[in-house]
Parts: structure tokens; C-alpha cells; sequence
């Protein structure tokens, strides 16, 4: 059971949570809409992955708690939980 | 070298077993070879043997970090089957199901493909509508398939369970008589024995670091063992797909997930099909060793680690006993995890790379293993020809950012829903 | 015979118990094992072995028995492949040897000892191939049937088995001397501890005899363990075994409850499966003894010398009368002299030299030593008769006792560590580095002498407090010394028939040849000749085999390799993992508001996912099919109420909450004013259609949204995501309303004036897509006028708790049969009429374009989506759009599912060109219609495709027709 710290409900297992992947991908800023082709920024933040073997920032979802988005640092060869915060408050890349 | 045969096993036991050659050798790498395979699971060594037999390329080497098919090839439930809706989907796995259904004696090696049948149990009226979409689907594209009703699904399987006992009924099932299993370590040592004879190399213990560049051109690859050079070098690693790929700088559009495995004590016969299930996409058989073969849904979250957590090892136990609710006194052996590498369509990638002289074949998700024979195929005539094959072309690569997503399940482009 | 002793052991004589063992009725007492019971009665002969069927008996006394495996109970309550060594006896008992027939004196199957030679390891990967797949299929058929072990029952398991969620400061695993020392520890330091063992007796070595000071420590154990007892914070669980250890320090237990008693308490359940979250784990879990290795040395009456020297003294059976210890270290010198006093003993120990005081110690009682001596072969056919030594002359015996040194149980240490280092001076793996927060003490870290044990789990306790912060308080430990050098002297190079893995029968033979063929690693090795892969998981033959094959290849153990652990560390119930979760309780069941009022009124229900829903409401012996036509028909001639509290709700709130939604559909709602409604379309991010549905504008900044029930929680997630991960800037809050709210559709010609009794004039003047809250009884109830069935209609929305009261008013007020329920059915045959899509059309793999949808989409592309939508596979005009069908004949039906195709013949193989998503019998029509998605379809109307069904055997000629079927112009629903 990998166990994730949620900052508003504490030490819980991660079943309670729903996993998405990847945070570190950048969504397009909105006015992007008009572009899709190779390359374009809507098809790497969809598809392209940088699936690393070790420190992970990933999107987990507490659907049976406190219904917040997180963002958990977790090593994915060992599955050590390093970090979570609320999405909502980290600092969005510029 | 002798072929395998009773003749054989008999000759050899009169004389105690003491000269039975090596099923393949262990040689040093070269310094160059026509093609390099990495990774040394099912699909790298069916590569392999096909570039040697379909396309006389033999000097080939195959380079494996551990030992031959000790990745998701020694470590999958072995279902084998072309049950497919999308139409790419279904000419590429019934290409690959007709060469299984050849495959022992092609690499005179008993891989025990065992066509017992598969069955798609469907739980709710809406799933039996999907299931007849895709078993027409099947038949227009040649496949074999049937719908069984309710009943004829309980005759094909006595221990499921009672309707009234249950939260969900039957209420039928897509069969293909054709589908089944096999033995997934043969697969991996019948086409090693079969390539090793026409003259590949299997190189195990031989990890690959990095690749040689001639320009922009990959020219070969850095060893655990030294520099090996190769004009063109095909990767079939699986669950490594995103490390190695990011060797040579390639960003994929691979997640690598967890998908665990279960296995009980060894039966007499009690479950005579494959069997799947609507419910936590449960899935059993039997294997002929006796042991109840069973998994689920992946784990979730992305993972290199190859062992899983209790949540899905509840899901799957809660779903074996559920359907078949005899089985609740039967003892769990093992559980394990595989890292299988998650695509956005649930789809595999058979292609060139972006990257002159690299080929990529990975994205199997959880299927990979009843594509071995068919992967293997259609890679070598990748490799060897410079392009694809029609069969594999629309494996492509591009397709997610042109949109020709091959997507069974209709789930939206994130990495473990399909 | 008899082989009770008189007095001594740990059993109950005052209550005998009688048992069945292969229709024979044995006796033996509360507390004994069924192995002990067997030997007490003299049965040696309990088994068979896997391939070569050869007659086996009881190594162990303990979970890593390979050979003694048998079938307990019968009928449903049939528990195949169970170790005798932990079963223990009550009265009733029946058991049965497996895998043996006609029985397990006399098989059939052990014709395949005799062929041996041919049955090598793998030889089946190098036959049984011609004439191809279809040929293994029959070879296969035989190798199935006798394949296998034990028999699995034909019906349900009638037991329960439950599951509990665990937390505590210290988990301790095995309480022999180190697991007891560190509890007491722990629990005198006042933190949260859970003790647990698989035996029935805590204690581990103390209890099992094989221990000098054998009472001083028992009561120092009993003691401890009544102190542990006693406090609130401290559980104890005996007969549970902890299998497998996984991330965030949680290990899975399970508890065998009531597997001992002849009938379980009332509500006790069988097996209780235990989810400890730990937040240290104190891992004290034993060693096993290997076996020495020599020809035939699986005969039954051959036993590790820890096992009979724990029949000897806790169960008082002496299993022969003239015994044979064969020894490569000291620890079998205690058994020798515990058996003097009941039987002739000759210890056979393969160092030259051992220590003098044990050699004069035997020679006190009377035990004659052979040393520098090696076993090379046991005589006997279904039991062992005699042995033959090397350089000797043979010794006959009834019990051959092998001790081959110590095997530390790593496997929780290494499920949750590093790999496992190899000791070369104690000929064994120990524990890694520890991954999770776990400390090692006792055998398993290579401790073998009880002084170090109960050193270790003292040290190991106070370690694990002080990394949570807690004072460690100190405890005394009594005193005792050490049995001798535990350290195993050089295992004889082996030859003849000799099994490594008994239970999978795996010789050393088999080794050489994997070897030889170049199956090198260790794991290869074990993959093709099964080595360790039987239900004792190797426990007695992983290490012996990969010494002898380091010793074959003069390499060293780890560089053959390391034995890799998966849980379970012993097999478990599968049952018991899944405790109460099965059957009907797999998954929740979520019923409606107005569950109760459908039953009552016939509603014939059916699964939507999760829900309970109603598909049709039949009258008398109407069929299904005939209520949904007569309920269909119903809401276009008059009125019908249906239940439509399943579709997901989302009160949306927030200054910028229409920007929200502006961005969340494709369509405009920039316009939209207070009281109204509007249908909106989602897409997903990469362009393919994700939901539809309606939503309210209640006031500026607050919106009611409804999402299809299927995609309720999936919806509402993404909106989650993108209010808190996307545009964390708007202000926008939401809540999840699906269960507070009941929703009735009310449909038809009459429903606004079925309505006003209950909410007067408040909805009369409600135009086409108005929405207003009305009070009712109190209570705030919303009314959309909207309408999916075409026909004049309202979403009636209310609390949930006055929904079913506010039906049956409705229905009060109303005179039946002027008002009907109608349900699933019925509403998908009135959908289909008007050619609305559904679950069945939005499958994922649809754009706005497939499903006629395209002009909805706002020009400005700044919606969820937009992007994407363009790419050329979106827009390619291959793909299939939807459009009407209508079969030639009105009469014949078609079916979802079907594939469209060209040729007017059945053929296969055909191009599929399409296929029905919906088709139903059309009463407005009075004809058979269907959706479905034809390449190039919107072009194709008033052409002829044919509806291919090889499935279903039917080929049936349709026309394409426009997807609106009925009321093309929507008077009827503005009306």
C-alpha cells in the first residue's frame, strides 16, 4: 500500500486515490486551440512522457476523502512517497 | 544439431540424459552485426528469428541485461488471442494467432499453445451489445467467433457462479474457440534455440548504456560488455521502454505501469477455457500444470518496481472467488507484478523511430505475449526492409499526434485507463 | 503401532479426539497436528509426489512441509493440497491423501518412477508437437488429467471470512525467543504492538523442543506472554501468518480463526485476513532446516531432525525404534540424546571432529557415533528400511532424521529489502538492506543460539521505538546458553536418485541437465525444471540447490544466484483476502430515491453500472419488449413518469462560473440568462466526444449541471482537475449533488397539467428550457422544462428524502391509468425516434461531427478540446457518422451491433463500413428502426446497406434514412 500524506486529511492509502500520471507536462495556455500538428505543444502534453525510472511528480486525485487534486514526488522503482501538496497551491511553471 | 522429438527424448533417457546439447550458445559479443535486437523477452528473440529466417539477415544479435525472457515474457498470464474490434487490431493479432497455431513445429519446440478457447463473459446488457460488435466485427474480418447465451457460458464453465448468489448475472459471452494459452518461458526458448541454430547471437547478462551516433544516425550501441556496433538497431524492451528510448533522447508516449499476476496451488482440471470478466476486468485459466492462473486491473500508478501493492490484490481475489465461488478454500501460491509498458490508445507501436537507423517496437500494454510470433514478424520486416509492413503500418508512432488513435476501449488518452 | 509415549508433550490427554485419515479411523489428542497424530499412529505413508507419484511421508513439523500434503474436509468444505503439519486434529476430522489411485499404498501413476529416465527435466518442451496445435491439444488433454495435486470442491465455500483494517507502533512477526523479547520491550515502552505467529503455540524454538533450558525459558516465555496479554494496547494472534509485506509498511496477515475447532462459534468466521499499517516492523521469523542430500533420501520415515525432535517432546510421539540422525552440525546432538531414552540411536555426522563433550555425552547415553561418515544412499521401497553409509556397513533404521544446517526465513525481509546476502561460513542467505521500516532479529538474521536470539529482539525492539520517538524501557532476559555450533559443516557432494525438491520431484540429476543444456541462471534453472516452484515454495530445496550447483561449476553461491521472494510467503485462503467482498458484495449497490416506489410498482430492474434501475414496468404477462412499446406509446398519447435520479449532478457556484462552463462545452454559454437551461456537449482533451447533458443557470453564479449516469464521477473528477489544476484562478466552487437530489422525468402531452396539483402555476407558464425552484411541502423543489423523449416534458428535481412522497402525489393527484411509469427501455425507444445519442453512441471514439453534432461547436475554439479536434484522423472523411436506419420490411428487426456492409449476400470476410449502435421497435412508427454510424453517411440517405449480424445469423437490407425519425420540426416538445 503506498501511503500518501494528503494535506487535508493525513496518511492515507492510496486506493482512496485516483491516479492521472505525469505532472510535469505543461498544458498549453488556452489560446493555443488552433494547433495540433506534429510537435505542437497540445500533442506533447497529451502523449509524450518522460516515464522516469525514479523521482515521479504525479497528479493522484483523493476521490474517497477530501476531493482534492494532488501532487505527490514518488520514486517509481521503489515506490517511496517523497513529497505531496495541493495542486491547486504549487507553483505553476511558467 | 538433432531436432527435438520423441525419438529423441526416448534415445536420450536410455542413456541417462547426459548428452542433450546446449539449447542455444552463449558467445561473445561481436564488435559489429548487421542488426542488434535489444532486449531478449519474446518478442526481441522472435525478432531475431525471423530476420534470420524470413529475411536471411543472420548476423544478428540479440542483447539481453539478465537472462532471456526474464521481463513480462516469463511473467504473463499467457493468454493468446485475436479478439479484436479495430479493424488494425484484428489483422495484426490474427496474423500473429495464425503463426502461433504453427509455432511448435516451426521452432521444433513445444511451446504448448493450447487453443481451449477464450471466453468474454459479458455482465451486463451493455457489454453483451459491445460484444456482439466486436464478435461480428471478428467475423467480417475472418475471425472465428461465436455469442454464447447464458447457458451454453455455465456449460462451458461449471464452477461459475449462480446467478442468485451474485451481484451480477450472466447474461452471455464472446467466444473464440481458436484463442488460448500457452507456455510463456517456451516461447521465449523455443525462438532462442531456433534463432541461436540459424546463427544469432543471444547475449545475455549485456546491457545496453548508451548508443553510438554517426551524425544524426544511431550506429550501434554502449554495453555493460563494450561498444557493439549495428546499422540499424531495433528495440523490444517492454516495460524499459521509456529508459532506453531516453538513451538515444527519443520522449515516447509510454507509461510504465504495474500489472500483477496470480497463480494458486496446483488442481485437477477445473477450468477448462480462458475466461474473462466484465467485473474488475478479471480474467482465469488453468494452466497444465494444475495452478489457476489469474490477474486483473493494473495497479495504477506508474512503476518500474516489478511487485504490486493489496489494493489490486484484493480487487482480483474479491473478483476469483466472486465468479467462481468455489474456489474459496484454494490457497493463492505467488503474486507478482510485471512493468508493462502503457500506451495512450492501448495500442502497440511497431515502427521506425524519428532517429535514423533506430526502430522501436513496444506499447504492448498487457497484451504483448499472444503478439510475440506476430511482433517479431512484422518487426524483422520493419527492420529489414526500412519500413513496415501494411499489417503494421498504422502502429505507428505518429498516429497520436495525427489523431489515427487505434483505440479498443473507447478510454481517453490517459495511460492506464485502456 | 503405537508411538505415543506414555507421558510428556504439550497435548490434552483428557480429551481424546477421533479423526478419518484415508476412511481409516485413527485417535489422538487436542492439540496434536495431523502429523503428529499420523505418526502417533504409526502412518508413514501419506503421500504421493507430484511426477514420479512416489511414496512420500512427513518432513516437517512446520509451513515448510513439501511432501505431507492432503485434502481436508469434504464436499464444499474440501480443502485441497493442505499441509498435515498444520493441521490441527479435532473431532470429525476427515482427510485424504491426493494425487494417488487407485490409492496412496497402491498408485497407478507411480509407473512414471519407472520411466524416470524419459521424463527428465522439460522433456515435454522437446515432444508432443506433431501434428501441430491440434495435436498438443490431445497430448494435453492426458497431461492435465494428471497434472494437478488435490481436488477443488464442486460448490460454494460455505464460510466467512472477514477482513480487518489494522494500525499499531510495532508489528512483530514470529514469537519464538527474539519476537517475545522485543514484544516485551515494545509493550513496556507503551506504544501500540501487534504480536503474531503462524503456530498455534507462541514460542517458536521454545515451544518446539529443539532447546536446551528448555523449562527455565518456557516459563520466562509464558510469563511474557501472560504480561502482553493483559495490556489494552498490546494483540497477540496466534495462527496467523503474516505473507506478504508491502509499500508504506503495511503487511497482509491471515489469522486461521476457527480452522481448529470442530465447529465454529456462532458469527465467527473462518479466516480473518488482517491489513496491518505499521509504522515498525520487528521481523523475527525463524530458520528452517535444510535436508542433507542422498540417494532415495525422499522415502517416507525420513524426516528433518528439528521436526521429530518436536514430535518427540510436544507431542510425545517417538516416530521409530531404531533412528538414524545424520548431521553436518551440532544442533542434532540434543535430538540424538532427547531419543536415547525411547529408541536405538546411531548419530551419523559427516565432520571428522566433532566436539568432545557432545561425543562424551553420547556416549553417557548410550547414542553410538559414526563421524567423518556419509550417507549415500536409504534403502527401503515405500519406507526407509536402512541406510548405507560410506565406508561402513549398513545400518538398519525405522527413522532416518536428516539436520543439514539452518535456512533463516528471509522472505518478508527480502519482499521489502535489498537482495539477500550470502553468509559463505553459515552456508545461507540473510536479510538485505531494509526498503521499508523493518529490523531483523533472531534465525533469520543468523542468530541460531537462543542467548543471541533473545539478545536480538530486545535490541531490535529498542532500535524500531527509538525511530518513532519513544523511550525505550529495558527488560531482563533470563538466562540460558548456547546448543553448540549451529554452523553446518560442508554438504556431501551427492550421488544416485536425489531429490532437491521433493514435492516437484527435482533431482540433481535435473539440475545438471538444465545446466548442461544452458538454463545457467538460477531463475532459468528453476523455470524449466520447476525447481521451488511447488506450494512449499522451495523453502527446503532453494539453498541446497543453488550450493550444488556452485559447488558443480566452482563458482560461488551468489554468483549462481539469489532466490528471488514473492508473497505470500505460505499460500493463503483465497477466501479469507477476500473476506466479506464477494458474491453479492463485490461492489456497492446504489439504489435510487425511488427504489421502493418501482419495485412496488413491478419495475422489472436491471445493473446500470453501480445502480439498480428500472428497464420496464410489465402489466399482467406483458413481456418486457411490450411494456416498453405500450410505455412509449404511452408518453406520446398522454403522460409518464420516469426515474432519472441516476444522471450525475453538480451544483456549480461562483463568480466565474459561466466562464467555467463557457470553457467546459463546446457550445455558447456566454448568453445564457437566470431560468434557463441548455444542452451542452464536453469534449475530452484530445478531442473525442466525453459527455452531454443539461445544465441550469439558477442565477448569475450558480448553475445546476447533469451529467449521463455513466460518466457522472468521471466528469466530475476532470472538473475538479481543471478548477484546481488548470484554472486554479476562477472562482469557481463545486459540489456533488447526485445522491441529495431524486429526478422524475415527466413526459408527454399532458404532463404540464399532471404537474400543476402538485406545483400550481409556478411551472405553467415555464417556457421550452426554463428552469424554476418552487416550494413544495417546505422544501425547495426544481422543475426544467426539458425533454428527451420529444414530447412536452419535465425534470422534476427533489430532495431526496420527500422524492418517493412527492411521486406518489403526483400519482394521487393524477388518475391512473391517465399517468404511467415508463422505464430504461421505453425512454431509449423514445430517444431513438428522435435520434438523440446516448452511452451507446458516445463511446469514446466519436466527434462532434460523427455524432451530427459539429455545428454546436463554437467558432472561437477556446473550449475544452478544440485543439485536438482538428487533427486529420478527427476530420478524415472516412470516418462513420451517424445516421437512421430503417429495414425494408418494418417488421424485421434489427439488432445493436450489427456491422453495415455493401454486399446484399452474407459473406465473411466483408468490409465493415459501420455498424448499429441502437435499434428498437419503433411504436410512433410502428416499425423497426436503429442509429448507427455508416462511413460517409450523411451522403448515403435513401440508400440501401445491409445490417450484417453473422453472430446472430442474420443479414437483414436497410435503408439510410436521417437519424431524426419523429417529429423531425420538435413541435411536440414546444408545445
Amino acid at each position: 500500500m503506498i501511503r500518501i500524506p494528503c494535506p487535508h486529511c493525513g496518511l492515507r492509502d492510496h486506493s482512496e486515490f485516483t491516479y492521472l500520471g505525469d505532472a510535469t507536462v505543461s498544458r498549453p495556455p488556452d489560446d493555443d486551440a488552433g494547433d495540433w500538428t506534429s510537435g505542437s505543444r497540445w500533442s506533447h502534453y497529451l502523449y509524450a512522457r518522460d516515464n522516469p525510472r525514479g523521482i515521479h511528480e504525479e497528479f493522484w486525485h483523493h476521490g474517497w476523502g477530501c476531493r482534492a487534486w494532488l501532487v505527490v514526488t514518488r520514486n517509481t522503482a521503489t515506490h517511496e512517497v517523497i513529497d505531496s501538496k495541493l495542486a491547486r497551491e504549487r507553483e505553476v511553471q511558467s | 544439431m538433432k531436432p527435438y522429438s520423441a525419438w529423441s527424448v526416448f534415445r536420450h533417457g536410455l542413456r541417462g540424459n547426459r548428452n542433450w546439447p546446449r539449447a542455444w550458445r552463449d558467445p561473445e559479443p561481436k564488435s559489429g552485426y548487421d542488426v542488434i535486437v535489444v532486449g531478449g523477452g519474446g518478442h526481441g528473440l522472435a525478432t531475431a528469428y525471423y530476420l534470420a529466417k524470413v529475411h536471411g539477415i543472420r548476423n544478428v544479435a540479440v542483447l539481453e541485461k539478465s537472462y532471456i525472457g526474464s521481463g513480462n515474457t516469463g511473467r504473463n498470464t499467457t493468454i493468446v488471442r485475436s479478439n479484436y474490434e479495430q479493424q488494425a487490431n484484428a489483422n495484426f493479432y490474427e496474423f500473429s494467432l495464425k503463426l502461433w497455431e504453427g509455432l511448435s513445429l516451426d521452432l521444433n519446440y513445444n511451446t504448448m499453445f493450447s487453443q481451449r478457447g477464450v471466453i468474454d463473459v459479458a455482465q451486463s446488457e451493455g457489454m453483451v451489445e459491445r460484444y456482439i460488435r466486436r464478435g461480428n466485427a471478428m467475423r467480417l474480418n475472418g475471425i472465428d467467433a461465436e455469442f454464447l447465451d447464458a447457458a451454453k457460458v455455465r456449460e462451458e464453465l461449471p464452477g461459475l457462479y449462480a446467478d442468485d448468489d451474485s451481484r451480477f448475472p450472466v447474461y452471455g459471452g464472446l467466444m473464440q474457440r481458436r484463442a488460448g494459452n500457452a507456455r510463456h518461458d517456451a516461447v521465449a526458448w523455443g525462438f532462442a534455440r531456433a534463432a541461436d541454430r540459424l546463427g544469432v547471437d543471444i547475449i545475455q547478462g549485456c546491457e545496453v548504456t548508451g548508443f553510438i551516433r554517426k551524425g544524426e544516425r544511431i550506429a550501434g550501441v554502449e554495453t555493460s560488455r563494450g561498444s557493439i556496433r549495428a546499422d540499424r538497431v531495433g528495440l523490444a524492451v517492454a516495460g524499459s521502454t521509456g529508459h532506453v528510448a531516453g538513451l538515444a533522447g527519443l520522449r515516447l508516449p509510454i507509461e510504465s505501469h504495474l500489472l500483477q499476476a496470480f497463480v494458486t496451488e496446483p488442481l485437477k482440471p477445473v477450468i477448462h477455457t480462458v475466461a474473462t470478466f466484465e467485473i474488475g476486468d478479471f480474467y482465469i485459466s488453468q494452466s497444465d500444470r494444475g495452478s489457476l492462473v489469474f490477474g486483473g486491473e493494473l495497479d495504477g500508478y506508474n512503476s518500474y518496481a516489478q511487485r504490486g501493492n493489496l489494493p489490486a490484490v484484493h480487487d482480483v481475489l474479491e473478483a476469483a472467488v466472486t465468479m467462481f465461488p468455489m474456489l474459496g478454500r484454494v490457497r493463492m501460491l505467488r503474486h507478482w507484478g510485471g512493468v508493462v509498458d502503457m500506451t495512450p490508445d492501448g495500442s502497440p507501436i511497431i515502427c521506425k523511430s524519428p532517429i535514423d537507423g533506430l526502430f522501436l517496437n513496444c506499447g504492448w500494454c498487457y497484451g504483448g505475449f499472444k503478439a510475440t510470433p506476430g511482433s517479431g514478424w512484422m518487426f524483422a520486416h520493419t527492420l529489414a526492409n526500412d519500413g513496415p509492413h501494411e499489417i503494421n503500418a498504422p502502429f505507428a508512432l505518429d498516429r497520436f499526434e495525427r489523431g489515427y488513435t487505434i483505440n479498443e476501449n473507447g478510454a481517453g488518452p490517459i495511460f492506464n485507463r485502456h | 503401532m503405537n508411538r505415543r509415549l506414555p507421558d510428556g508433550g504439550r497435548i490434552d490427554r483428557t480429551q481424546p479426539v477421533r479423526f478419518r485419515f484415508n476412511g481409516k479411523e485413527y485417535g489422538g489428542f487436542l492439540g496434536d497436528t495431523l502429523a503428529s497424530a499420523l505418526l502417533a499412529n504409526g502412518v508413514l505413508l501419506v503421500a504421493r509426489s507430484f511426477k514420479y507419484h512416489r511414496p512420500r511421508g512427513i518432513w516437517s513439523a512446520g509451513a515448510e512441509e513439501p511432501n505431507a500434503l492432503v485434502t481436508v474436509g469434504t464436499g464444499a468444505r474440501r480443502e485441497p493440497n493442505t499441509r498435515a503439519t498444520t493441521v490441527e486434529i479435532y473431532d470429525g476430522l476427515v482427510a485424504n491423501s491426493q494425487n494417488a489411485w487407485p490409492s496412496v499404498g497402491f498408485d497407478i501413476g507411480a509407473i512414471n518412477n519407472l520411466l524416470s529416465r524419459f521424463f527428465s527435466a522439460g522433456f515435454y518442451y522437446k515432444t508432443f508437437m506433431w501434428p501441430g496445435a491440434r495435436g498438443w491439444r490431445i497430448y494435453e488433454h492426458f497431461i492435465r488429467r494428471a497434472a494437478g495435486m488435490g481436488k477443488v470442491a464442486k460448490t460454494a465455500d460455505p464460510d466467512r471470512y472477514e477482513r480487518i483494517e489494522a494500525f499499531c507502533d510495532l508489528l512483530i512477526v514470529g514469537s519464538g525467543p527474539a519476537g517475545i523479547a522485543a514484544a516485551q520491550t515494545a509493550a513496556r515502552s507503551g506504544v501500540r504492538v501487534i504480536l503474531v505467529d503462524e503456530n498455534a503455540e507462541h514460542g517458536g524454538s521454545i515451544a518446539r523442543g529443539a532447546i536446551d533450558h528448555a523449562s527455565e525459558l518456557r516459563e520466562w516465555a509464558s510469563g511474557a506472554l501472560a504480561e502482553l496479554a493483559g495490556l489494552p494496547d498490546v494483540t497477540v494472534l496466534s495462527r496467523c501468518t503474516a505473507f506478504g509485506y508491502y509499500d508504506g509498511n503495511v503487511l497482509g496477515l491471515v489469522e486461521r480463526v476457527s480452522d481448529h475447532l470442530a465447529a465454529a462459534e456462532e458469527g465467527m468466521p473462518r479466516q480473518r485476513h488482517w491489513i496491518v499499517r505499521a509504522r515498525q516492523v520487528v521481523l523475527a521469523t525463524g530458520a528452517i532446516e535444510r535436508p542433507l542430500l542422498f540417494a532415495n533420501n525422499d522415502l517416507p520415515g525420513i524426516m528433518s531432525a528439528s521436526a521429530a525432535h518436536c514430535y518427540l517432546s510436544e507431542f510425545a510421539v517417538c516416530p521409530g525404534g531404531e533412528v538414524v540422525i545424520y548431521t553436518n552440525n551440532d544442533s542434532a546432538y540434543s535430538t540424538a540424546l532427547a531419543f536415547a531414552p525411547h529408541a536405538s540411536v546411531t548419530l551419523v555426522d559427516t565432520r571428522a571432529e566433532p566436539a568432545p563433550k557432545l561425543l562424551a555425552a553420547c556416549r553417557r547415553a548410550d547414542v553410538i557415533v559414526r563421524t567423518g561418515a556419509v550417507i549415500r544412499r536409504a534403502i527401503g521401497s515405500r519406507r526407509v528400511r536402512a541406510v548405507a553409509i560410506e565406508n561402513y556397513a549398513n545400518i538398519g533404521c525405522d527413522l532416518l532424521l536428516t539436520a543439514g544446517g539452518w535456512t533463516p526465513t528471509i522472505a518478508l525481509h527480502s519482499q521489502a529489502g535489498g537482495r539477500p546476502v550470502y553468509a559463505a561460513e553459515s552456508q545461507c542467505f540473510l536479510p538485505g538492506v531494509a526498503r521499508e521500516s523493518w529490523v531483523a532479529a533472531g534465525a533469520c538474521n543468523g542468530a541460531f543460539d537462543t542467548p543471541t536470539c533473545l539478545e536480538q529482539g530486545r535490541f531490535a525492539a529498542t532500535r524500531a521505538i527509538e525511530a518513532i520517538g519513544v523511550t525505550p524501557a529495558t527488560i531482563v532476559i533470563p538466562a540460558c546458553t548456547t546448543r553448540g555450533d549451529m554452523i553446518p559443516g560442508p554438504q556431501p557432494v551427492p550421488h544416485g536418485k536425489c531429490f532437491v525438491d521433493m514435492q516437484n520431484d527435482v533431482t540433481t540429476d535435473d539440475l545438471d541437465l538444465a545446466s548442461r543444456e544452458g538454463y545457467r541462471s538460477a531463475e532459468l534453472l528453476k523455470r524449466y525444471t520447476t525447481l521451488g516452484m511447488g506450494t512449499d515454495q522451495g523453502k527446503t530445496s532453494n539453498v541446497n540447490a543453488l550450493s550444488l550447483l556452485a559447488k558443480s561449476r566452482s563458482e560461488s553461491v551468489p554468483d549462481i544466484g539469489v532466490t528471488t521472494f514473492r508473497p505470500p510467503y505460505t499460500a493463503v485462503t483465497m477466501g479469507a483476502i477476500a473476506g466479506r467482498k464477494q458474491g453479492r458484495h463485490i461492489l456497492p449497490t446504489r439504489v435510487t430515491p425511488l427504489h421502493n416506489w418501482n419495485e412496488q410498482h413491478g419495475a422489472l430492474m436491471s445493473d446500470a453500472g453501480l445502480w439498480k434501475r428500472a428497464l420496464a414496468y410489465p402489466r399482467g404477462d406483458e413481456n418486457r419488449q411490450a411494456a416498453a412499446i405500450r410505455e412509449a406509446a404511452h408518453v406520446r398519447s398522454a403522460v409518464g413518469t420516469c426515474d432519472v435520479s441516476t444522471l450525475g449532478k453538480i451544483d456549480i457556484q461562483g463568480p466565474d462560473a459561466k466562464e467555467f462552463l463557457e470553457r467546459l462545452y463546446v457550445n455558447r454559454w456566454s448568453n445564457i440568462k437566470p431560468g434557463k437551461a441548455r444542452y451542452g456537449v464536453m469534449l475530452q482533451d484530445d478531442g473525442f466526444v466525453f459527455d452531454d447533458g443539461t445544465t441550469s443557470c439558477l442565477d448569475e453564479n450558480h448553475y445546476f449541471m447533469t451529467t449521463t449516469t455513466d460518466r457522472a464521477e468521471p466528469v466530475l473528477r476532470n472538473i475538479e482537475y481543471l478548477l484546481q489544476v488548470v484554472w486554479p484562478q476562477l472562482r469557481v466552487h463545486v459540489c456533488d449533488m447526485t445522491d441529495q437530489w431524486a429526478g422524475i422525468a415527466v413526459a408527454g402531452p399532458r404532463s404540464r397539467e399532471s404537474l400543476q396539483p402538485l406545483f400550481a402555476d409556478a411551472i405553467t407558464s415555464l417556457p421550452f428550457m426554463g428552469v424554476v425552484d418552487v416550494s413544495y411541502g417546505g422544501q425547495t423543489v426544481r422543475v426544467v422544462r426539458i425533454s428527451f423523449s420529444g414530447e412536452l416534458g419535465y425534470e422534476v428535481y427533489a430532495p431526496s428524502g420527500i422524492g418517493e412522497e412527492l411521486v406518489q402525489e403526483l400519482y394521487l393527484k393524477n388518475d391512473s391509468p391517465g399517468i404511467a411509469p415508463y422505464g430504461l427501455d421505453a425512454m431509449d425507444i423514445l430517444r431513438i425516434e428522435k435520434g438523440h445519442v446516448t452511452g451507446a453512441e458516445i463511446d469514446g471514439n466519436r466527434t462532434l461531427a460523427d455524432l451530427g453534432l459539429a455545428r454546436m461547436a463554437r467558432s472561437d475554439n477556446r473550449f475544452l478540446g478544440a485543439a485536438m479536434m482538428k487533427r486529420p484522423g478527427l476530420v478524415d472523411d472516412r470516418r462513420p457518422q451517424l445516421v437512421g436506419l430503417e429495414p425494408l420490411d418494418p417488421a424485421q428487426a434489427i439488432s445493436a451491433g450489427s456491422h453495415l456492409v455493401v454486399e446484399s449476400r452474407p459473406r465473411e470476410p466483408s468490409a465493415s463500413l459501420g455498424e448499429i449502435s441502437s435499434a428498437c421497435f419503433s411504436p410512433a412508427l410502428n416499425r423497426h428502426i436503429g442509429l448507427g454510424f455508416l462511413r460517409g453517411g450523411e451522403g448515403l440517405h435513401d440508400s440501401i446497406v445491409y445490417a450484417a449480424n453473422p453472430l446472430g445469423g442474420t443479414h437483414i437490407a436497410v435503408r439510410v434514412v436521417s437519424p431524426h425519425f419523429f417529429d423531425d420540426k420538435g413541435e411536440r416538445l414546444r408545445g
